[in-house]
Protein backbone atom coordinates (compact mmCIF):
# COMPACT_ATOMS: atom_id res chain seq x y z
CA UNK A 1 0.00 0.00 0.00
CA UNK A 2 2.36 2.50 1.09
CA UNK A 3 5.16 1.61 -1.34
CA UNK A 4 2.08 1.72 -4.27
CA UNK A 5 1.51 5.26 -2.92
CA UNK A 6 5.27 6.00 -3.13
CA UNK A 7 5.90 4.91 -6.71
CA UNK A 8 2.43 6.81 -7.65
CA UNK A 9 3.66 9.89 -6.02
CA UNK A 10 7.15 9.27 -7.80
CA UNK A 11 5.47 9.44 -11.27
CA UNK A 12 8.34 7.04 -12.61
CA UNK A 13 10.92 10.32 -11.67
CA UNK A 14 8.95 12.85 -13.54
CA UNK A 15 7.21 13.94 -10.11
CA UNK A 16 8.87 17.28 -10.72
CA UNK A 17 6.84 17.90 -13.86
CA UNK A 18 3.66 16.23 -13.64
CA UNK A 19 2.70 16.99 -10.16
CA UNK A 20 3.76 20.99 -11.24
CA UNK A 21 1.66 21.16 -13.84
CA UNK A 22 -1.62 19.54 -11.94
CA UNK A 23 -0.58 21.70 -9.22
CA UNK A 24 -0.41 24.69 -11.49
CA UNK A 25 -3.78 23.97 -13.17
CA UNK A 26 -5.54 23.69 -9.78
CA UNK A 27 -4.27 27.10 -8.58
CA UNK A 28 -4.96 29.19 -11.68
CA UNK A 29 -8.12 27.36 -12.19
CA UNK A 30 -9.47 27.26 -8.66
CA UNK A 31 -8.08 31.11 -8.04
CA UNK A 32 -10.04 32.42 -11.26
CA UNK A 33 -13.00 30.59 -9.54
CA UNK A 34 -12.43 32.54 -6.44
CA UNK A 35 -11.61 35.71 -8.01
CA UNK A 36 -14.98 35.33 -10.34
CA UNK A 37 -17.28 34.29 -6.89
CA UNK A 38 -15.72 37.35 -5.20
CA UNK A 39 -16.21 39.60 -7.93
CA UNK A 40 -20.24 38.54 -7.97
CA UNK A 41 -20.47 38.73 -4.01
CA UNK A 42 -18.75 42.15 -3.84
CA UNK A 43 -21.19 43.07 -6.87
CA UNK A 44 -24.29 41.75 -5.87
CA UNK A 45 -23.75 43.06 -1.94
CA UNK A 46 -22.94 46.45 -3.79
CA UNK A 47 -26.76 46.52 -5.46
CA UNK A 48 -28.71 45.15 -2.79
CA UNK A 49 -27.07 48.22 -0.56
CA UNK A 50 -28.14 50.44 -3.33
CA UNK A 51 -31.68 49.17 -3.59
CA UNK A 52 -32.03 48.96 0.19
CA UNK A 53 -30.45 52.24 0.65
CA UNK A 54 -32.58 54.26 -2.02
CA UNK A 55 -35.90 52.97 -0.35
CA UNK A 56 -34.45 54.62 2.82
CA UNK A 57 -33.06 57.94 1.26
CA UNK A 58 -36.46 58.16 -0.39
CA UNK A 59 -38.22 57.74 3.13
CA UNK A 60 -35.97 59.87 5.15
CA UNK A 61 -36.31 62.59 2.15
CA UNK A 62 -40.16 62.61 2.35
CA UNK A 63 -39.74 63.05 6.51
CA UNK A 64 -37.47 66.17 6.00
CA UNK B 1 -10.72 62.26 -54.75
CA UNK B 2 -9.78 66.26 -54.26
CA UNK B 3 -11.19 65.96 -49.93
CA UNK B 4 -8.89 62.60 -49.80
CA UNK B 5 -5.47 64.23 -51.38
CA UNK B 6 -6.57 67.94 -49.27
CA UNK B 7 -6.64 65.16 -46.01
CA UNK B 8 -3.03 63.79 -47.10
CA UNK B 9 -1.84 66.57 -47.51
CA UNK B 10 -3.42 68.50 -44.11
CA UNK B 11 -1.89 65.68 -42.23
CA UNK B 12 1.40 65.73 -43.64
CA UNK B 13 1.68 69.70 -42.95
CA UNK B 14 0.29 68.94 -39.58
CA UNK B 15 3.12 66.50 -39.16
CA UNK B 16 6.05 68.37 -40.53
CA UNK B 17 5.06 71.72 -38.75
CA UNK B 18 4.98 69.82 -35.05
CA UNK B 19 9.01 70.37 -34.94
CA UNK B 20 9.88 67.62 -37.16
CA UNK B 21 7.79 64.36 -35.62
CA UNK B 22 9.19 62.40 -38.92
CA UNK B 23 12.91 63.34 -37.36
CA UNK B 24 12.43 62.13 -34.03
CA UNK B 25 11.28 59.41 -35.12
CA UNK B 26 14.01 58.52 -37.29
CA UNK B 27 16.60 59.20 -34.78
CA UNK B 28 14.67 56.94 -32.52
CA UNK B 29 14.94 54.23 -35.00
CA UNK B 30 19.22 55.28 -35.64
CA UNK B 31 19.81 55.34 -31.84
CA UNK B 32 18.15 51.97 -31.38
CA UNK B 33 19.38 50.28 -33.53
CA UNK B 34 22.89 51.69 -32.66
CA UNK B 35 22.78 50.12 -29.40
CA UNK B 36 22.51 47.19 -30.43
CA UNK B 37 26.13 46.50 -31.26
CA UNK B 38 27.18 47.77 -27.28
CA UNK B 39 24.58 44.64 -26.67
CA UNK B 40 25.78 41.88 -28.18
CA UNK B 41 29.68 43.39 -29.13
CA UNK B 42 31.07 44.96 -32.06
CA UNK B 43 32.03 41.65 -34.23
CA UNK B 44 31.12 42.01 -37.52
CA UNK B 45 29.79 38.42 -38.38
CA UNK B 46 27.64 38.40 -35.50
CA UNK B 47 26.17 42.02 -36.72
CA UNK B 48 25.43 40.75 -40.17
CA UNK B 49 23.86 37.65 -38.98
CA UNK B 50 21.01 39.77 -37.00
CA UNK B 51 21.25 42.78 -38.60
CA UNK B 52 18.00 42.26 -40.64
CA UNK B 53 16.46 41.17 -37.66
CA UNK B 54 16.79 44.19 -35.89
CA UNK B 55 16.56 46.59 -38.02
CA UNK B 56 13.37 45.25 -38.72
CA UNK B 57 12.03 45.22 -34.86
CA UNK B 58 13.09 48.46 -34.18
CA UNK B 59 11.63 49.78 -37.30
CA UNK B 60 8.39 48.01 -35.75
CA UNK B 61 8.94 50.05 -32.86
CA UNK B 62 9.80 53.38 -34.65
CA UNK B 63 6.22 53.42 -36.55
CA UNK B 64 4.51 52.23 -33.13
CA UNK B 65 5.80 55.76 -31.40
CA UNK B 66 3.99 58.19 -33.64
CA UNK B 67 0.80 56.13 -34.02
CA UNK B 68 -1.38 57.15 -31.15
CA UNK B 69 -0.95 60.30 -32.44
CA UNK B 70 -2.45 59.42 -35.62
CA UNK B 71 -6.28 60.19 -34.49
CA UNK B 72 -6.01 61.65 -31.27
CA UNK B 73 -5.49 65.36 -32.13
CA UNK B 74 -8.27 65.01 -34.30
CA UNK B 75 -10.51 63.56 -31.46
CA UNK B 76 -9.44 66.34 -29.44
CA UNK B 77 -9.90 69.22 -31.07
CA UNK B 78 -13.55 68.37 -32.68
CA UNK B 79 -12.34 67.89 -36.13
CA UNK B 80 -12.69 64.16 -35.90
CA UNK B 81 -16.55 64.47 -35.65
CA UNK B 82 -16.37 66.51 -38.47
CA UNK B 83 -14.43 63.86 -40.70
CA UNK B 84 -17.00 61.41 -39.71
CA UNK B 85 -19.66 63.43 -40.88
CA UNK B 86 -18.10 64.45 -44.20
CA UNK B 87 -19.81 62.83 -47.20
CA UNK B 88 -16.30 61.09 -47.88
CA UNK B 89 -16.58 57.71 -46.42
CA UNK B 90 -15.13 57.07 -43.25
CA UNK B 91 -12.48 54.13 -44.59
CA UNK B 92 -11.25 56.81 -47.18
CA UNK B 93 -10.30 59.03 -44.62
CA UNK B 94 -8.71 56.15 -42.55
CA UNK B 95 -6.75 55.06 -45.56
CA UNK B 96 -5.79 59.26 -46.63
CA UNK B 97 -4.82 59.00 -42.71
CA UNK B 98 -2.94 56.06 -43.03
CA UNK B 99 -1.42 57.08 -46.08
CA UNK B 100 0.21 60.63 -44.28
CA UNK B 101 1.25 58.65 -41.70
CA UNK B 102 3.20 56.44 -43.45
CA UNK B 103 4.96 59.34 -45.88
CA UNK B 104 5.76 61.28 -42.54
CA UNK B 105 7.16 58.27 -40.80
CA UNK B 106 7.61 55.09 -42.83
CA UNK B 107 9.12 57.00 -45.78
CA UNK B 108 12.05 58.60 -43.76
CA UNK B 109 12.54 54.93 -41.70
CA UNK B 110 13.20 53.67 -45.16
CA UNK B 111 15.62 56.15 -46.21
CA UNK B 112 17.47 55.82 -43.30
CA UNK B 113 17.60 52.00 -43.28
CA UNK B 114 20.26 51.61 -45.88
CA UNK B 115 22.53 53.43 -43.67
CA UNK B 116 21.87 51.55 -40.77
CA UNK B 117 22.43 47.88 -42.67
CA UNK B 118 26.26 49.71 -43.39
CA UNK B 119 26.61 50.03 -39.56
CA UNK B 120 25.67 46.68 -38.83
CA UNK B 121 28.08 45.41 -41.24
CA UNK B 122 24.84 43.77 -43.90
CA UNK B 123 25.50 43.16 -47.68
CA UNK B 124 24.85 44.89 -49.97
CA UNK B 125 22.38 42.15 -51.28
CA UNK B 126 21.02 42.31 -47.93
CA UNK B 127 20.44 45.95 -48.11
CA UNK B 128 18.54 46.19 -51.15
CA UNK B 129 16.44 43.50 -49.93
CA UNK B 130 15.79 45.44 -46.92
CA UNK B 131 14.83 49.27 -48.65
CA UNK B 132 12.02 46.93 -50.98
CA UNK B 133 10.71 44.91 -48.12
CA UNK B 134 10.62 48.10 -45.86
CA UNK B 135 9.28 49.72 -48.71
CA UNK B 136 6.26 46.80 -48.73
CA UNK B 137 5.90 46.06 -45.16
CA UNK B 138 5.75 50.23 -43.65
CA UNK B 139 1.93 50.59 -45.05
CA UNK B 140 0.83 47.65 -44.00
CA UNK B 141 2.45 48.28 -40.24
CA UNK B 142 0.50 51.95 -40.81
CA UNK B 143 -3.03 50.40 -41.28
CA UNK B 144 -2.76 47.52 -38.95
CA UNK B 145 -1.37 50.29 -36.53
CA UNK B 146 -4.66 52.25 -37.49
CA UNK B 147 -6.68 49.84 -36.24
CA UNK B 148 -5.36 50.06 -32.91
CA UNK B 149 -4.95 53.76 -33.01
CA UNK B 150 -8.77 54.06 -33.31
CA UNK B 151 -9.60 51.50 -30.91
CA UNK B 152 -7.62 52.80 -27.93
CA UNK B 153 -8.72 56.75 -28.88
CA UNK B 154 -10.36 57.98 -25.45
CA UNK B 155 -8.71 54.59 -23.34
CA UNK B 156 -6.91 55.05 -20.08
CA UNK B 157 -3.42 54.55 -21.11
CA UNK B 158 -3.96 54.55 -24.34
CA UNK B 159 -0.10 54.85 -25.30
CA UNK B 160 0.77 51.45 -23.22
CA UNK B 161 -2.51 50.02 -24.46
CA UNK B 162 -1.77 50.26 -28.46
CA UNK B 163 1.41 48.60 -28.44
CA UNK B 164 -0.30 45.30 -26.95
CA UNK B 165 -2.89 45.23 -29.25
CA UNK B 166 -0.88 45.66 -31.98
CA UNK B 167 2.91 43.92 -31.95
CA UNK B 168 1.13 40.52 -32.37
CA UNK B 169 -0.91 41.30 -35.24
CA UNK B 170 2.84 42.67 -36.39
CA UNK B 171 4.17 39.25 -36.29
CA UNK B 172 3.74 38.13 -40.11
CA UNK B 173 4.76 41.34 -41.40
CA UNK B 174 8.27 40.76 -38.96
CA UNK B 175 8.51 37.45 -40.32
CA UNK B 176 8.45 37.68 -43.97
CA UNK B 177 10.49 40.89 -43.59
CA UNK B 178 13.22 39.21 -42.26
CA UNK B 179 13.00 36.35 -44.69
CA UNK B 180 13.41 38.21 -47.47
CA UNK B 181 16.38 40.00 -45.90
CA UNK B 182 18.14 36.58 -45.06
CA UNK B 183 17.20 34.90 -48.63
CA UNK B 184 19.04 37.83 -50.05
CA UNK B 185 21.94 36.98 -48.19
CA UNK B 186 22.42 33.95 -48.69
CA UNK B 187 21.52 33.74 -52.29
CA UNK B 188 18.04 32.79 -52.27
CA UNK B 189 15.07 33.92 -54.01
CA UNK B 190 13.62 36.82 -51.93
CA UNK B 191 10.90 37.28 -54.44
CA UNK B 192 8.54 34.82 -52.30
CA UNK B 193 9.11 36.86 -49.41
CA UNK B 194 8.37 39.78 -51.21
CA UNK B 195 5.11 38.49 -52.93
CA UNK B 196 3.94 37.43 -49.70
CA UNK B 197 4.31 40.73 -48.36
CA UNK B 198 2.71 42.59 -50.74
CA UNK B 199 -0.05 39.91 -50.23
CA UNK B 200 -0.17 41.27 -46.76
CA UNK B 201 -0.41 44.81 -47.71
CA UNK B 202 -3.33 43.97 -50.56
CA UNK B 203 -4.79 42.12 -47.35
CA UNK B 204 -4.90 44.94 -45.02
CA UNK B 205 -6.01 47.51 -47.43
CA UNK B 206 -9.49 46.60 -46.97
CA UNK B 207 -9.66 45.30 -43.62
CA UNK B 208 -8.08 47.44 -41.70
CA UNK B 209 -9.38 50.75 -42.68
CA UNK B 210 -12.74 48.91 -42.39
CA UNK B 211 -12.14 48.05 -38.71
CA UNK B 212 -10.64 51.12 -37.58
CA UNK B 213 -13.61 53.16 -39.24
CA UNK B 214 -16.11 50.84 -36.90
CA UNK B 215 -13.25 51.74 -34.00
CA UNK B 216 -13.70 55.49 -34.53
CA UNK B 217 -17.38 55.87 -34.88
CA UNK B 218 -17.61 53.70 -31.34
CA UNK B 219 -15.21 56.49 -30.17
CA UNK B 220 -17.65 59.52 -30.91
CA UNK B 221 -20.96 57.14 -30.37
CA UNK C 1 -31.46 56.04 -19.32
CA UNK C 2 -34.56 54.00 -18.87
CA UNK C 3 -34.02 52.00 -21.92
CA UNK C 4 -30.55 50.88 -21.01
CA UNK C 5 -31.57 49.94 -17.48
CA UNK C 6 -34.03 47.42 -18.59
CA UNK C 7 -31.95 46.09 -21.24
CA UNK C 8 -29.07 45.16 -18.93
CA UNK C 9 -31.10 45.16 -15.27
CA UNK C 10 -33.74 42.55 -16.45
CA UNK C 11 -32.00 40.30 -18.67
CA UNK C 12 -34.65 37.85 -17.29
CA UNK C 13 -34.27 35.31 -19.83
CA UNK C 14 -30.43 35.32 -19.63
CA UNK C 15 -30.64 34.90 -15.77
CA UNK C 16 -33.73 32.09 -15.93
CA UNK C 17 -31.50 30.03 -18.11
CA UNK C 18 -28.47 30.28 -16.35
CA UNK C 19 -29.91 29.49 -12.99
CA UNK C 20 -31.38 26.43 -14.24
CA UNK C 21 -27.96 25.34 -16.18
CA UNK C 22 -25.41 26.57 -13.51
CA UNK C 23 -25.59 23.74 -11.04
CA UNK C 24 -25.74 21.22 -13.61
CA UNK C 25 -22.50 23.01 -15.10
CA UNK C 26 -20.97 22.68 -12.00
CA UNK C 27 -22.10 19.26 -10.91
CA UNK C 28 -20.83 17.95 -14.08
CA UNK C 29 -17.60 19.56 -13.76
CA UNK C 30 -16.86 18.19 -10.37
CA UNK C 31 -17.58 14.64 -11.82
CA UNK C 32 -15.75 14.70 -15.12
CA UNK C 33 -12.98 15.85 -13.00
CA UNK C 34 -13.30 12.98 -10.60
CA UNK C 35 -13.61 10.89 -13.08
CA UNK C 36 -10.55 12.10 -15.75
CA UNK C 37 -8.09 12.78 -12.71
CA UNK C 38 -8.56 9.14 -11.40
CA UNK C 39 -8.40 7.49 -15.13
CA UNK C 40 -5.80 10.24 -16.48
CA UNK C 41 -3.11 9.81 -13.17
CA UNK C 42 -4.30 6.50 -11.69
CA UNK C 43 -5.73 4.19 -14.34
CA UNK C 44 -4.49 4.74 -17.23
CA UNK C 45 -1.23 3.02 -18.61
CA UNK C 46 2.04 5.18 -18.81
CA UNK C 47 3.10 5.96 -22.45
CA UNK C 48 6.25 3.24 -23.67
CA UNK C 49 8.42 6.08 -24.97
CA UNK C 50 7.66 9.29 -22.33
CA UNK C 51 6.74 7.01 -19.51
CA UNK C 52 4.48 8.80 -16.82
CA UNK C 53 5.50 12.15 -17.79
CA UNK C 54 2.47 11.88 -20.72
CA UNK C 55 0.08 12.43 -18.03
CA UNK C 56 0.60 16.17 -18.39
CA UNK C 57 -1.13 15.60 -21.81
CA UNK C 58 -4.49 15.29 -19.92
CA UNK C 59 -4.12 19.02 -18.58
CA UNK C 60 -1.97 20.40 -21.42
CA UNK C 61 -3.96 19.36 -24.29
CA UNK C 62 -7.70 19.93 -23.23
CA UNK C 63 -6.43 23.16 -22.05
CA UNK C 64 -4.79 24.14 -25.72
CA UNK C 65 -8.29 22.72 -27.33
CA UNK C 66 -9.69 25.34 -24.70
CA UNK C 67 -7.69 28.04 -25.57
CA UNK C 68 -8.63 27.65 -29.22
CA UNK C 69 -12.50 27.16 -28.14
CA UNK C 70 -12.75 30.03 -25.60
CA UNK C 71 -11.26 32.50 -28.73
CA UNK C 72 -14.06 30.80 -31.20
CA UNK C 73 -16.90 31.88 -28.70
CA UNK C 74 -15.36 35.44 -28.40
CA UNK C 75 -14.79 35.89 -31.90
CA UNK C 76 -18.93 34.68 -32.65
CA UNK C 77 -19.94 36.87 -29.26
CA UNK C 78 -18.36 39.64 -30.57
CA UNK C 79 -20.00 39.47 -34.21
CA UNK C 80 -23.34 39.19 -32.58
CA UNK C 81 -22.19 41.79 -30.27
CA UNK C 82 -21.31 44.35 -33.66
CA UNK C 83 -24.33 42.75 -36.43
CA UNK C 84 -27.21 42.63 -34.23
CA UNK C 85 -25.99 44.76 -30.64
CA UNK C 86 -27.15 42.07 -28.69
CA UNK C 87 -26.06 43.60 -25.23
CA UNK C 88 -25.51 39.92 -23.92
CA UNK C 89 -23.35 38.99 -26.74
CA UNK C 90 -21.04 42.12 -25.56
CA UNK C 91 -20.88 40.70 -22.24
CA UNK C 92 -19.99 36.88 -23.02
CA UNK C 93 -17.29 38.15 -24.73
CA UNK C 94 -16.12 40.61 -22.18
CA UNK C 95 -16.62 37.62 -19.37
CA UNK C 96 -15.08 35.09 -21.98
CA UNK C 97 -11.63 36.71 -22.41
CA UNK C 98 -10.09 36.22 -18.77
CA UNK C 99 -11.24 32.12 -18.67
CA UNK C 100 -9.62 31.90 -22.40
CA UNK C 101 -6.35 33.58 -21.29
CA UNK C 102 -6.08 31.48 -18.61
CA UNK C 103 -6.29 28.45 -20.36
CA UNK C 104 -3.88 29.87 -22.77
CA UNK C 105 -1.28 30.59 -20.17
CA UNK C 106 -2.26 26.79 -18.40
CA UNK C 107 -1.80 25.31 -21.97
CA UNK C 108 1.73 27.21 -22.25
CA UNK C 109 2.97 25.95 -18.68
CA UNK C 110 2.06 22.91 -18.67
CA UNK C 111 3.59 22.59 -22.04
CA UNK C 112 7.01 23.66 -21.56
CA UNK C 113 7.18 21.27 -18.03
CA UNK C 114 6.57 18.83 -20.72
CA UNK C 115 9.17 19.78 -22.96
CA UNK C 116 11.96 19.88 -19.90
CA UNK C 117 12.39 16.12 -19.84
CA UNK C 118 11.28 15.49 -23.45
CA UNK C 119 13.30 17.60 -25.15
CA UNK C 120 15.62 18.55 -22.52
CA UNK C 121 14.50 22.66 -22.48
CA UNK C 122 11.98 24.54 -20.84
CA UNK C 123 10.94 26.64 -24.42
CA UNK C 124 11.06 25.48 -27.76
CA UNK C 125 10.44 27.82 -30.38
CA UNK C 126 7.99 25.00 -32.10
CA UNK C 127 5.48 26.25 -34.22
CA UNK C 128 2.68 25.38 -32.05
CA UNK C 129 3.79 26.76 -28.92
CA UNK C 130 4.50 29.87 -30.57
CA UNK C 131 1.15 30.39 -31.87
CA UNK C 132 -0.37 29.45 -28.86
CA UNK C 133 2.37 31.97 -26.82
CA UNK C 134 0.64 34.47 -29.70
CA UNK C 135 -2.69 33.80 -28.79
CA UNK C 136 -2.18 34.71 -25.46
CA UNK C 137 -0.78 38.23 -26.37
CA UNK C 138 -3.88 38.50 -28.44
CA UNK C 139 -6.00 37.54 -25.39
CA UNK C 140 -4.53 39.66 -23.25
CA UNK C 141 -4.76 42.73 -25.36
CA UNK C 142 -8.90 41.87 -25.38
CA UNK C 143 -8.87 42.17 -21.89
CA UNK C 144 -6.61 45.02 -21.33
CA UNK C 145 -8.92 46.86 -24.03
CA UNK C 146 -12.20 46.08 -22.75
CA UNK C 147 -11.39 46.98 -19.56
CA UNK C 148 -9.52 50.53 -20.43
CA UNK C 149 -12.48 52.27 -20.87
CA UNK C 150 -14.46 54.50 -17.94
CA UNK C 151 -17.63 53.83 -19.82
CA UNK C 152 -18.13 49.90 -19.96
CA UNK C 153 -20.02 49.45 -23.46
CA UNK C 154 -17.68 51.38 -24.83
CA UNK C 155 -14.52 48.97 -23.81
CA UNK C 156 -16.90 45.77 -25.02
CA UNK C 157 -17.31 47.14 -28.14
CA UNK C 158 -13.46 47.87 -28.85
CA UNK C 159 -13.00 44.89 -27.93
CA UNK C 160 -15.38 43.03 -30.16
CA UNK C 161 -13.84 44.68 -33.42
CA UNK C 162 -10.22 43.73 -31.75
CA UNK C 163 -11.57 40.31 -31.24
CA UNK C 164 -12.73 40.18 -34.62
CA UNK C 165 -9.27 41.73 -36.53
CA UNK C 166 -7.51 38.75 -34.29
CA UNK C 167 -9.41 35.78 -35.94
CA UNK C 168 -9.25 37.30 -39.63
CA UNK C 169 -5.14 37.29 -38.54
CA UNK C 170 -5.04 34.47 -36.58
CA UNK C 171 -4.62 31.99 -39.72
CA UNK C 172 -1.75 34.18 -41.24
CA UNK C 173 -0.47 34.29 -38.05
CA UNK C 174 -0.48 30.83 -38.19
CA UNK C 175 0.58 30.35 -41.35
CA UNK C 176 3.33 32.52 -41.06
CA UNK C 177 4.75 31.34 -37.72
CA UNK C 178 4.83 28.07 -39.69
CA UNK C 179 6.48 28.46 -42.28
CA UNK C 180 9.19 30.77 -40.03
CA UNK C 181 9.64 27.50 -38.10
CA UNK C 182 9.95 25.44 -40.96
CA UNK C 183 12.71 27.83 -42.42
CA UNK C 184 14.56 28.04 -38.99
CA UNK C 185 14.77 24.42 -37.94
CA UNK C 186 14.66 21.16 -39.92
CA UNK C 187 11.54 19.65 -37.96
CA UNK C 188 13.92 16.90 -36.03
CA UNK C 189 11.94 17.73 -32.69
CA UNK C 190 9.73 15.20 -31.17
CA UNK C 191 6.41 16.53 -31.47
CA UNK C 192 4.28 16.80 -28.12
CA UNK C 193 1.27 14.83 -29.57
CA UNK C 194 3.98 12.30 -30.93
CA UNK C 195 2.34 8.91 -29.43
CA UNK C 196 -0.55 7.61 -31.19
CA UNK C 197 -3.44 8.00 -28.98
CA UNK C 198 -4.48 4.31 -26.93
CA UNK C 199 -8.27 4.06 -26.08
CA UNK C 200 -7.12 4.07 -22.72
CA UNK C 201 -4.96 7.33 -22.60
CA UNK C 202 -8.36 9.15 -24.91
CA UNK C 203 -10.85 8.17 -22.81
CA UNK C 204 -9.29 10.85 -19.77
CA UNK C 205 -8.10 13.07 -22.09
CA UNK C 206 -11.98 13.51 -23.49
CA UNK C 207 -13.33 13.20 -20.12
CA UNK C 208 -10.70 16.32 -18.78
CA UNK C 209 -11.71 17.91 -22.04
CA UNK C 210 -15.19 17.29 -21.19
CA UNK C 211 -14.80 18.99 -17.84
CA UNK C 212 -12.85 22.03 -18.94
CA UNK C 213 -15.72 22.94 -21.10
CA UNK C 214 -18.46 22.74 -18.34
CA UNK C 215 -16.22 24.58 -15.75
CA UNK C 216 -15.77 27.48 -18.70
CA UNK C 217 -19.52 27.14 -19.06
CA UNK C 218 -20.09 27.78 -15.09
CA UNK C 219 -17.84 30.31 -14.55
CA UNK C 220 -19.09 32.10 -17.95
CA UNK C 221 -22.00 32.39 -16.05
CA UNK C 222 -21.07 33.74 -12.83
CA UNK C 223 -18.96 36.06 -14.40
CA UNK C 224 -21.55 37.40 -17.24
CA UNK C 225 -23.93 37.45 -13.86
CA UNK C 226 -20.97 39.84 -12.44
CA UNK C 227 -20.88 41.83 -15.52
CA UNK C 228 -24.25 42.75 -15.52
CA UNK C 229 -24.07 43.64 -12.01
CA UNK C 230 -21.45 46.28 -12.53
CA UNK C 231 -23.60 48.12 -15.46
CA UNK C 232 -26.27 47.90 -13.30
CA UNK C 233 -24.30 49.51 -10.46
CA UNK C 234 -22.96 51.97 -13.35
CA UNK C 235 -26.09 53.09 -14.18
CA UNK C 236 -27.64 53.46 -10.89
CA UNK C 237 -24.62 55.55 -9.94
CA UNK C 238 -25.09 57.37 -12.57
CA UNK C 239 -27.91 57.93 -12.31
CA UNK C 240 -27.37 59.18 -8.80
CA UNK C 241 -25.24 61.65 -10.02
CA UNK C 242 -28.03 63.45 -12.27
CA UNK C 243 -30.14 63.39 -9.27
CA UNK C 244 -27.46 65.16 -7.04
CA UNK C 245 -26.39 68.27 -10.07
CA UNK C 246 -29.51 68.24 -12.05
CA UNK C 247 -32.42 70.10 -9.85
CA UNK C 248 -35.54 67.70 -9.68
CA UNK C 249 -38.05 69.14 -12.14
CA UNK C 250 -41.89 70.37 -10.28
CA UNK C 251 -43.99 67.27 -10.42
Amino acid sequence: MMESLVSFFAMGGYYAYVWPAYGLAAVVLGGLLVVSLRALRVRQAEVDRLEGGGRRRRAGGGGA
Amino acid sequence: MRPFLRLVRRDLRLAFRQAGDSATVVMFFVLAVVLIPFGVGPEPAILARIAGGIIWVMAMFAALLSLERLFQADYEDGSLELLVLSPQPLAATVVAKCLAHWLSTGVPLILAAPLLGLVMNLEADGIGALVVALALGTPTLSLIGAVGAALTLGARRGGVLLPLLVLPLYIPVLIFGVAAVEAAISGLPMRPHLLLLGALLLAALPLCPWAAAAGLRQALE
Amino acid sequence: MTVSLHRFANPARFLKIAALVLPWASGLTVGLLGLGLYLGLVASPPDYQQGESVRIMYVHVPAAWMAMFVYSVIAVASATALIWRHPLADLVAQASSPIGACFTFLCLVTGSLWGKPMWGTWWMWDARMTSVLILFFLYLGHMSLSKAFDDPVRGAKAASVLALVGVVNLPIIKFSVDWWNTLHQPASVMRLDGPTIDGSMLTPLLLMALAFTMYYVALLILRVRAEMLDRKLRTARLAAVDAATVPAPAR
